[in-house]
């Protein structure tokens, strides 16, 4: 009786489900109608645009909706960030002001120089290791496996694995029980227990480590790739000469993959410059562990500084544009010497 | 494709846009609160309670605010009788951007006719832009009957009263577990002196158990980290240095790094920044940074801890099965005064609700709303507390709720507001917290820590 009326229960709410959702899917088939429509009257126009010029008319209205969705998502909002940070939250025009800020005030320098310090370890250390690490187990037996245990960490979301090294480094005081291994494995060897993420300025290098582990990965498998480029024939030509493990890495390797090893640097240095999300979650930017990214968060919506947070904002796009210019150059030059 | 088709299918297109912006008005608002009145007429039975709000036809009232959820569905069940009586259609907004939302709506001149603040601040902002209509008479004659005066005086901006208080709650309680207390002789301390006593003899009596501390406190609430340290020191500044001073602090006009306002950081960290005194179970005062807030009185029921300063939201923490009861495993006192003939005093939060116009319908839904009458079908629904005089505490859904109740509405009770929440931002949800969060840690002393938040508070 009970499982009738639950059953006649849920067919009702599925009925009530269907009328709720019925506009929606209305709404749903008009829209595609609609785009349809768009799109046949762009084709016809541009089909029966004049014979000359037809070329530039076909052109400007296929590009033009890209360029209009880019320009009103991307271009116009980047304006007026930046416009933002030359004003002051009343909207008048006050110079560099926000940035002289930004650069005087004690936290904003503490940001800026962990910033700097995420910017050269965390690229440093992943492709280094990386790289080593491809090395070593370049046509090892199981090879697979073991690039696959380094390549993990990159389907962990950078909120998630924090939180696995959060758990990694908690603290209890000298004569408590431990939970976090890191610290019962320092009381284990009779040392005192440390707080990892809490204590400046060390705290912000267990911070960049979580970086360094997922981008590990990343260098190491794109790196690989590029090693497995090396022709044969040419390690095989120095080793007759000669050559030693290191040479034949300094002399024959290491040129080769230059290309790839520029991506990977600059890949990771860019993702690092915009790091968010561990130290959020780690620390919310506690114990001068703030970044730039974390920083312009803070002030734009929670301290109800628009202004410093766009500035800040400027910063991290000035500090990322170099980086992303050499990127493509290197890319380029790449393309024409191969 | 045939070239004759084109047209048809630009035709089609066209049409189709037309059609596509028509639709986009008429979306469903959604809102939970609609209604079928009575449509006015005789007043229909069982709503005698409701005949002096009168009978309207048709008539409709919009009224916006930060519940969203079962919070939500309790309010609109709470006027219910209240609009089937009188033929008003309340419809009810919840938005959790609230601030953004509301500012967003006064701009454009289409306020809501009514609107719940979360906190008198950010009501006092909205009075001073001018677009707040002064309360009616039948609303302050309400107030002035059922509210005491500190509560009218949060809603009243330069002399003109606004806002009526609705709902509150109590911080500033101190859990602990009679079972404890009653098996090792201990009693609820009257004084703040008392407390440290019995904090002493608490540190004695558990010295056999390396892991046992008096004080559990964690600090740890992700961005919000260092807020229950604030609590702390607000409950410590009010009860040390009266009404006049806490306020002052609040505006600014006492700086932390006044006497007054490190006098309550040394008097915290005597327990804080004490080693003997905390953190049971855990550690060190270093560990109160990073113990979740949720989790930080949890060691009382381990026998690792016996006192816990929290808000009364914490009673929702404890594991299932732990009874909350002055007998059971868990109750709370409140944080005890300086002086026994001090009066009570508490901190904590309130709502307080505004109007935008005074069309009679509008002005019936706020007076319902400031009633004894609604209090009690609002508290009886389970969930909240309020500090309205004509309130059975009976009707709270807890035993807690009902202590809290009788706490509100004392006329000796002093009720002052969160002074972080009516602080500027950048100090009461920023340097306040990391402030106290580095006090601690011990990375800053209270000296530097008092300087750094004084430092913080916008000059404008």
């Amino acid at each position: 009786m009970t499982s009738l009326a639950g059953v006649a229960q849920g067919a009702l709410r599925m009925e009530g489900f269907w009328t709720e959702q019925s506009p929606k899917l209305g709404f749903a088939a008009i829209a595609i109608v609609v785009f349809l429509a768009v799109m046949g009257l762009v084709m016809f126009l541009a089909d029966n645009a004049p014979r000359k010029g037809r070329d530039v008319v076909q052109l400007l209205l296929f590009v033009l909706p890209a360029m209009l969705l880019l320009a009103a998502g991307m271009i116009w909002p980047a304006l007026s960030t930046m416009w933002q940070s030359v004003t002051s939250k009343a909207g008048e025009f006050v110079g560099l002001d926000n940035f002289v800020t930004i650069f005087t005030d004690p936290t904003g320098q503490v940001v800026l120089r962990n910033t700097l310090l995420w910017v050269v370890f965390v690229p440093t250390i992943s492709t280094v290791v990386g790289l080593a690490y491809a090395l070593f187990i370049d046509r090892a037996k199981g090879e697979r496996i073991l690039k696959s245990l380094v390549f993990m960490p990159m389907a962990i979301s950078f909120v998630g694995a924090s939180i696995i090294w959060g758990f990694m480094y908690t603290y209890r005081s000298e004569g408590f029980p431990q939970i976090g291994l890191l610290n019962q494995i320092l009381v284990w060897i009779g040392l005192s227990p440390y707080q990892f993420v809490e204590t400046p300025p060390w705290n912000t290098f267990f911070l960049l480590v979580v970086m360094a582990w997922i981008q590990t990965g990343f260098a190491m498998v794109v790196l690989s790739a590029a090693i497995k480029g090396v022709p044969a024939e040419i390690v095989e030509a120095a080793e007759l000469d000669g050559a030693s493990a290191w040479q034949r890495f300094k002399n024959v390797t290491l040129p080769w993959i230059r290309g790839s090893l520029v991506v990977v640097v600059t890949t990771i240095t860019i993702s690092t410059l915009k790091v968010f999300d561990i130290v959020r979650t780690m620390t919310g930017g506690q114990y001068n562990t703030s970044v730039v990214a974390n920083e312009m968060y803070t002030r734009a919506f929670r301290l109800g500084q628009p202004e410093i947070g766009a500035a800040l904002a400027v910063v991290l796009f000035i500090l990322v544009l170099p980086i992303v210019i050499y990127n493509i150059r290197v890319l380029r030059q790449h393309k024409e010497t191969h | 494709m045939n070239r004759r088709l084109y047209l048809p299918v630009a035709g089609l297109a066209i049409g189709g846009l037309v059609l596509a912006g028509c639709s986009g008005g008429d979306s469903d608002g959604g809102s939970s609160g609609d209604s079928s009145g009575g449509g006015g007429g005789a007043m229909a039975e069982g709503c005698e309670a409701y005949a002096d709000y009168g009978t309207f036809d048709g008539e409709s009232v919009e009224i916006y605010g930060t519940q969203v959820d079962e919070e939500a569905d309790r309010l609109v069940e709470s006027w219910q009788e209240f609009s089937d009586c009188t033929g008003i259609t309340v419809d009810w907004i919840g938005n959790q951007e609230f601030e953004t939302q509301m500012n967003v709506r006064v701009e454009a001149g289409d306020p809501p006719d009514l609107a719940i603040f979360p906190q008198p601040g950010l009501a006092a902002r909205f009075i001073s832009g001018g677009s707040v209509v002064p309360a009616p008479e039948s609303v302050e004659a309400n107030v002035d009957e059922f509210w005491t005066e500190s509560w009218k005086e949060y809603g009243t901006v330069d002399g003109t009263f606004y806002a009526a208080p609705l709902m509150a709650s109590v911080k500033g309680w101190i859990w602990y577990s009679p079972t404890e207390f009653a098996e090792k002789g201990y009693e609820v301390p009257e004084t703040w002196d008392d407390m440290m006593a019995l904090t002493a003899q608490m540190a004695d009596d558990g010295a056999d158990n390396a892991q046992y501390r008096p004080w559990c406190i964690g600090f740890e609430s992700g961005e919000a980290t260092g807020w229950p340290g604030t609590d702390w020191i607000e409950d410590i500044v009010l009860r040390q240095q009266g009404a006049e001073t806490y306020d002052a602090w609040v505006a600014g006009d006492v700086k932390f790094s006044d006497p007054e306002i490190v006098e309550a950081f040394d008097t915290f960290g005597e327990i804080a920044l004490n080693a003997d005194y905390v953190n049971g179970g855990i550690g060190g005062p270093e560990t109160i940074a990073s113990t979740a807030f949720g989790d930080a009185g949890l060691p009382i029921l381990d026998g690792n801890c016996s006192l816990h300063h929290q808000a009364s939201f914490y009673e929702g923490f404890w594991p299932e099965g732990t009874t909350v009861a002055e007998d059971g495993d868990i109750w709370a006192f409140i944080t005890p005064k300086v002086n026994a003939d001090d009066p009570d005093a508490v901190t904590g939060g309130g709502e307080f609700i505004t109007a935008f116009n005074d069309n009679p319908a509008t002005v019936a839904f706020q007076t319902f709303l400031s009633s004894d009458t609604w209090a009690n079908i609002r508290v009886g629904l389970g969930g909240v507390i309020s500090a309205n005089q004509g309130l059975d505490p009976a009707n709270a859904s807890s035993a807690l709720g009902t202590a809290a109740i009788e706490l509100l509405q004392s006329e000796d009770t002093l009720f002052k507001f969160d002074g972080a929440d009516l602080m500027p931002a950048e100090v009461g949800s920023a340097s306040f917290w990391t402030g106290i969060t580095d006090w601690v840690q011990g990375t800053k002393t209270t000296e530097e820590v008092t300087a750094f938040i004084d430092g913080t508070w916008p000059s404008s």
